[in-house]
């Protein structure tokens, strides 16, 4: 389905990424957002409040993150396309919300413009240390799937993205952006309403007292009905059957036959190739391969650039999607390479999946940022230096001692 | 449970009831049942289209309201009734959207989105079941057990302070505030009617009998004799400031209509302010 007109607003802009991930939400169809003000993430919620009754939806401020995240599951069951905005304390507090959202199979977005942790952290500054929380941050067994954008124009592209997975999928999506691609002014060209393919939430049509809230018909993921439409659902967060029912007093067999948690995992992991994106560069003849996303992605480049001058076959892998994570070609790369360099603005956590993936085929090398800004490039080319030399014997994970590093901790 | 019942055996309000949930889990002498059979005699007496009515529940014992009454039901995490409940009134204003839960849950988890969702007005009816103990999870003081009263929390007695829920509600800009006890049906009954047909943030307190943790711990008897003593105890003054409402261990309950007044609801205020 195509976006619609009313909700694109066609043009050339030149807006920092938060505010077109305003514009990607409205492009989509989105039409309920509450959140909770937090830096750096202010300026998406102020966008879309100012372009909420421009395309007829809904804003509201709540009084904190916990109940920003559920009132856009109640809007969600009310039948409009939602989603908040947030960033690092703000995301933690949303993680019961996630968890809430998976198991009730909620379509929403949330956009999460990191900053640097723990805690209240660096509020202005850059981080990309939630990666593992937006995959496991709630608890119990669930998936959701998490993209990252590395410009203001992919933020609006990858919003769009974020609420199509979510409809396709009856998930909590997430656009882990961070404050660098938030804060960051660039071109952002808006195509046409004709250009948007847009994803539209899969409605039940059956006979009404037949309509079971968790029962799949296609891709492992059931339609979804609207509250006050006489369906007469029960939702909970209980573990529960495909009629939303609750399984109190069942033995142990009859609880992992009925629940439908077996299926929140699996209808991810089982459309895994679907939903997986990657961006890749040379990788044919590549020894040493890089892989990033988001902010750092941009910044590889330059030290890859450094890296291919001075002679080596270095390959770039970029993770659109970061969660699904990418196993298979993980993999098969890292029977063919000598190693991997994963940059990232933290102290090591999508390296670690890296690691998984290569099981010790490949060496794999840590470029940590601490947080607070970027990678000086140079260290990504020493670290690519240091990888195509090096035949030594498997170690896991190596951390490359990056120069401001060795400045700070000598 | 194939033969056919006549008309006569079945529980007249079992069409607004989840039947195959049934039995529930509450235990004899709870006073949860009583107050849902006054929301569906209110709903029933307003001739309210089930169909557009959305009940929203938080956890504990209360929270259990959901996943019994036939209508859209959701049973929400710890404190969220509210705001789930505000996302669903927000995104789809026709419907009719009742908050149905605890005080542990509305007043100490959920405290802070009790509070703003009256100060915006929400147009929600708020029916808060309280029965001075947390009992979902095995009798634990709550924010609302009264002074000196024990539970497994407060082994000593409790020393801390209760809320006084209409006065909180009142504060916070609820349009309608009463507070019954699970013996008062009929009057029960009435303000429920008239806080769901109020437009705004509507809030009804239900004292309720919690026979097997809040009595028993406090030895006070059974749920009859819970019921006896709010016949006993019980005071109706209508519109009696709420600052007089807090509750001392067993002593005198104030119940009543203590607000009734005009605020412009959130959704009404929203549309003058986009244009």
């Amino acid at each position: 389905m195509k976006a619609n007109p009313k909700d694109v607003f066609s043009g050339t802009y030149y807006i920092d990424g938060d505010v077109a991930c305003a514009y990607g939400a409205a492009a989509a169809g989105c039409k309920f957002l509450a959140g909770y003000p937090i830096t750096p993430s202010t300026e998406a919620a102020e966008a879309f409040a100012k372009l909420a009754p421009q395309i007829g939806a809904m804003f509201i401020q709540m009084e904190d993150e916990l109940g920003s995240i559920v009132a856009v599951l109640g809007a969600s069951w009310a039948g409009k396309k939602s989603m908040t905005i947030t960033s690092g304390p703000g995301f933690s507090l949303m993680m019961e919300g996630i968890g809430f959202g998976a198991a009730l199979e909620t379509p929403f977005v949330i956009i999460n413009i990191q900053r640097g942790g723990p805690s209240t952290g660096v509020p202005t500054r850059t981080g990309q240390a939630d990666m593992m929380q937006a995959r496991w941050g709630s608890h119990g067994d669930y998936e959701i799937i998490a993209l990252s954008p590395d410009s203001p124009q992919e933020s609006f592209e990858f919003t769009i993205k974020a609420f199509n997975l979510a409809e396709r999928y009856r998930v909590p999506v997430m656009l882990m952006s961070d404050e660098c691609v938030g804060h960051m002014t660039e071109k952002v060209v808006i195509p046409s309403a004709s250009e948007i393919e847009v994803e539209p939430r899969r409605f039940y049509h059956g006979p009404k007292d037949q309509y079971l809230p968790f029962k799949p018909d296609r891709d492992l993921v059931p339609p979804m009905v609207k509250a006050g439409e006489g369906y007469r659902l029960h939702l909970t967060g209980l573990v529960h059957d495909e009629n939303g029912y609750p399984l109190l007093d069942c033995d142990i067999d009859e609880v992992n036959q009925k629940s439908t948690t077996r299926r929140l995992v699996d209808k991810i992991r089982a459309n895994a190739d679907k939903i997986i994106e990657i961006k890749e560069d040379s990788l044919d003849d590549a020894e040493v391969v890089v892989v990033s996303y988001g902010i750092t992605s941009r910044v590889a480049l330059k030290g890859i650039e450094q890296a291919r001058e001075y002679g080596i076959k270095v390959g770039s892998l970029r993770l659109v999607t970061v969660w699904p994570f990418p196993e298979k070609r993980i993999t098969e790369l890292a029977h063919k390479i000598k190693g991997f360099v994963v940059p990232e603005i933290n102290y090591g956590q999508i390296v670690f999946e890296v690691e998984r993936c290569s099981h010790g085929k490949a060496n794999v090398v840590l470029v940590p940022h601490g947080g607070a800004g970027v990678h000086n490039p140079d260290d990504i080319f020493e670290a690519i230096k240091q990888v195509a030399k090096n035949k030594e014997k498997y170690e896991g994970v190596v951390e490359y001692r990056t120069s401001l590093e060795r400045l700070i901790f000598g | 449970m194939s033969t056919e019942m006549s008309k006569e055996e079945r529980h007249p309000i079992e069409s607004w009831l989840r039947m195959d949930r049934i039995p529930h889990i509450w235990c004899p002498g709870c006073g949860i049942g009583t107050t849902l059979t006054a929301v569906i005699a209110a709903l029933e007496k307003i001739e309210a289209n089930p169909d557009e009515v959305c009940v929203v529940s938080g956890i504990g014992c209360t929270g259990r309201a959901a996943g019994y009454l036939k209508f859209d039901s959701f049973h929400t995490t710890h404190g969220r009734a509210i705001p789930f409940a505000t996302g669903i009134k927000l995104a789809n204003p026709k419907l009719k959207v009742m908050v149905i839960s605890g005080d542990g849950d509305l007043v100490a988890i959920g405290g802070n989105h009790f509070v703003h969702a009256a100060r915006r007005n929400i147009d929600l009816t708020v029916i808060c079941v309280n029965n001075f103990i947390y009992a979902m999870t095995g009798g634990q003081v709550a924010p609302t057990t009264p002074l000196t009263a024990y539970s497994t929390t407060s082994p000593y007695g409790n020393f801390e302070p209760p809320a006084n829920i209409p006065r909180l509600a009142e504060a916070a800009g609820a349009v309608y505030v009463a507070r019954w006890t699970a013996l008062h049906v009929r009057r029960l009954t009435k303000s429920i009617v008239e806080a769901i047909q109020k437009p705004g943030f509507s809030v009804v307190e239900v004292i309720s009998p919690c026979a097997q943790y809040y009595s028993r711990i406090n030895r006070l008897g059974d749920g009859l004799d819970m019921m006896k003593f709010y016949h006993q105890n019980s005071l109706i003054k209508h519109m009696e400031p709420t600052e007089n409402l807090d509750i001392q261990y067993q002593e005198q309950i104030i119940v009543g209509k203590f607000v009734d007044r005009e605020r412009v609801p959130f959704t009404e205020l929203q549309k003058e302010g986009c244009n």
